[in-house]
């Protein structure tokens, strides 16, 4: 048992009972902060593979914005000073079709890795990773920044009155 | 690789040793202050009348803000690499660039000529 | 998952003397940065008094020195009141995650050089990660949700009001804070704070032109305006508008709670201004006293040291000097400062770095490219501007 194996089961369980926080609180707020645990635990999961540029970027994306911008779409939209109870009456086929979901995704992974090893020499070096995107992806990069220009676009759209 | 966990481990230490200091901080506060509860002092602060609940929606401004920045961090993402590995990669890369940057520049203006980034 | 190989993390002998030299750097790291923020109040008191003709904290210690102590003290003695509107268990989670990203983003900035502590080679520095700007930025916007949480639990309005304009302040200008700092990466071609410094390192006075405060001084300039509101620091101190807001997002705090967001604060503009003497101003480097053997103690522990504290302390009076002269921003305004003219600006920036950058290599007639690049920048910048509905046409559009 290495050290690396403890630190991943560790963070994996505390994923886990972060995730299933996010589903069973019915405040949406503490929701989000459950899903932050998760995020970061994800981030710390790629340390772990000594993916550190990863692991920051997500921190930075998701945690540091997304998850930030899902507070902010949470304070526009509801008062966050009276009820934030949310609730509603779909509980079991909810844990049917997630359950359904992690048998498929486990068994798909188990199926296609169980049996290979990670080995880890060395840290990723970032100036790898951007030898790839800026040498092989420049199609797809160019491509991101359409997304993300058509997601504005959208969202102005949807934000303004008129 | 040893030195990569090492240094995540000082950094691991380093924020339980913060934690820590906060949780002996508000320990210590809790061991020696005084606590004499009355209902008026739990009621919150709105200049001296009893609050209104239910209100406090935030403006809409505030999320197109939010999701501007989400634009740019993404942006900043791809910057990141970008910029340390410049001499490597040459002119393609830094035509690219400038061409991302751009059309990120676009979604700036359309935010900006739509008015939604005027604090009026 | 099994983790193939060895076990790196425990591989090779664990040397007592390491595991020693990390818990001495995290309590080094811990009491430089209490004890500055300690001093940089009182300092701040005294040097705006001194500014406003007035005396300033005089009674605690020599020249009212420990007023800062005697006040943090005091806090410790205070009841403490949570509202019962309050969401209790995010309203205790706030404060930890305040000081918490205050301190881990000082772990990257390196204090001083090389030193060997009982046969060990090490920096004065407590962890040197690869992708420390990264790092750095991750727990900026963590921050961010110190602030957020502390106004939302506190289910009163002011605090919300507050802490939505702050984290949207934040946000904002985090933007031209990660590209001021690209401005210095596409010249240093590292993430790594450590290699950052290196570049700079004090080989004589000519040394002082790779400091990158000059190859880089609109994104010095972008940085520090950026920094200054990222911290909330006056003249963009909205968050704290006491005519409007009362408090800002701590209104609720009491105490030793309130103690903490106020210990953060100031602590993050310390790092600020860590951060800026790290990235463009040569960290640790600077002459050492020659009449001293070079490899004595005093040059390789106390000079770099010194030279990073002096650095960091001319920032931090810069600061000081900020507060006390400049009434503060309105909203508007530090809105259309962080997204119509640092972003654009930093923008421009970058690109001309880089066409620097790759038209040094490509063996470009750089004195024909920069300028005609920052013309070209300069350019869209003008037709931006020109293109947008000026003040006259807003307002037939909202009649």
């Amino acid at each position: 048992m290495v050290a690396q194996n403890v630190a991943f089961w560790i963070i994996a369980i505390a994923m886990v009972l972060s995730a299933i926080g996010v589903v069973r609180t019915s405040n949406v707020v503490h929701a989000a902060l459950y899903l932050v645990i998760v995020l970061a635990g994800a981030a710390a999961q790629y340390i772990l593979l000594a993916a550190e540029f990863v692991a920051w970027v997500q921190v930075l994306i998701y945690i540091g914005a997304v998850v930030i911008l899902f507070l902010f779409g949470i304070m526009l939209t509801r008062s966050p000073m009276g009820d934030l109870d949310l609730d509603n009456s779909q509980r079991m086929p909810a844990f049917v079709a997630s359950l359904a979901l992690v048998g498929t995704l486990t068994a798909l992974l188990v199926d296609a890795f169980g049996n290979s090893k990670v080995v880890i020499d060395a840290p990723t070096k970032t100036s790898v990773l951007s030898s790839d995107i800026f040498r092989l992806y420049i199609v797809p990069f160019e491509a991101v920044s359409i997304l993300l220009l058509a997601a504005l676009v959208g969202a102005i759209v949807l934000a303004r009155r008129d | 690789m040893t030195q990569f966990y090492r240094n995540y481990l000082a950094v691991a230490v380093f924020a339980v040793a913060a934690l820590g200091m906060v949780g002996a901080m508000l320990g210590v506060g809790r061991l020696v202050r005084p606590n004499r509860p009355q209902p008026e002092k739990y009621i919150a602060y709105e200049a001296g009348s009893d609050p209104i609940r239910g209100f406090g929606q935030s403006n809409v401004r505030y999320y197109v803000y939010a999701l501007l920045f989400v634009m740019f961090d993404v942006e900043a993402v791809f910057i990141f690499p970008w910029a340390i590995n410049l001499e490597a990669l040459g002119v393609s890369a830094l035509i690219s660039m400038i061409v991302f940057i751009l059309v990120l520049t676009l979604g700036l203006v359309y935010a900006w000529r739509k008015g939604v980034l005027r604090w009026a | 998952m099994m983790l193939g190989a060895g076990d790196p993390l425990l591989s090779g002998k664990i040397d007592l003397t390491v595991v020693l030299i990390v818990i001495g750097k995290t309590v080094a790291v811990f009491a430089f940065l209490l004890v500055a923020v300690m001093l940089y109040i009182w300092f701040m008191r005294k040097v705006i008094a001194d500014m406003a003709s007035r005396v300033g904290p005089d009674t605690a210690g020599p020249w009212g020195i420990l007023q800062s102590l005697a006040d943090g003290i005091k806090l410790f003695f205070k009841e403490q009141s949570v509202p019962d509107s309050a969401d209790r268990r995010v309203f205790f989670l706030a404060p930890y995650i305040s000081l918490m990203t205050a301190f881990l983003a000082f772990s990257i900035i390196p204090i001083g050089g090389q030193v060997s502590i009982a046969g060990h080679q090490t920096y004065l520095q407590l962890a040197d990660l690869p992708i420390g700007i990264l790092f750095l930025l991750a727990m900026s916007g963590l921050g961010l949700y110190g602030v957020m949480l502390a106004g939302w639990s506190s289910g009163s309005k002011y605090p919300l009001l507050g802490s939505v304009r702050a984290s949207a302040q934040m946000l904002s200008y985090e933007a031209a804070f990660g590209l001021a700092i690209v401005g210095v990466l596409v010249q240093a071609g590292t993430l790594s704070t450590r290699a950052i410094v290196d570049k700079q390192a004090w080989t004589g006075v000519g040394s002082l032109g790779t400091w990158y405060v000059i190859p880089a001084f609109v994104a010095f300039v972008i940085f520090l305006i950026s920094a200054i509101a990222e911290t909330n620091h006056p003249p963009f101190d909205l968050v704290e508008a006491e005519q409007e807001l009362v408090g800002g997002f701590h209104t609720e705090y009491t105490g030793i709670r309130f103690a903490i967001f106020y210990l953060a604060e100031f602590m993050n503009l310390i790092t600020m201004s860590a951060i800026a003497v790290t990235l463009f101003l040569g960290g640790p480097a600077g002459p050492s006293l020659g009449f001293l053997s070079a490899t004595g103690a005093v040059n390789t522990w106390l000079m770099p040291v010194f030279w990073f504290v002096a650095k960091v302390m001319v920032l931090l009076f810069g600061t000081v000097w900020l507060r006390a002269s400049l009434p503060r921003l309105r909203y508007d305004q530090l809105m259309d400062l962080g997204w119509k003219w640092l972003i654009e600006l930093a923008f421009i920036w970058v690109m001309v770095s880089g066409v620097i950058i790759v038209g040094r290599n490509e063996g470009w007639n750089l004195i024909a490219v920069v300028p005609l690049s920052l013309l070209g920048g300069l350019g869209i910048l003008g037709v931006l501007r020109a293109s947008m509905p000026n003040r006259s046409e807003l307002v037939e559009e909202i009649l």
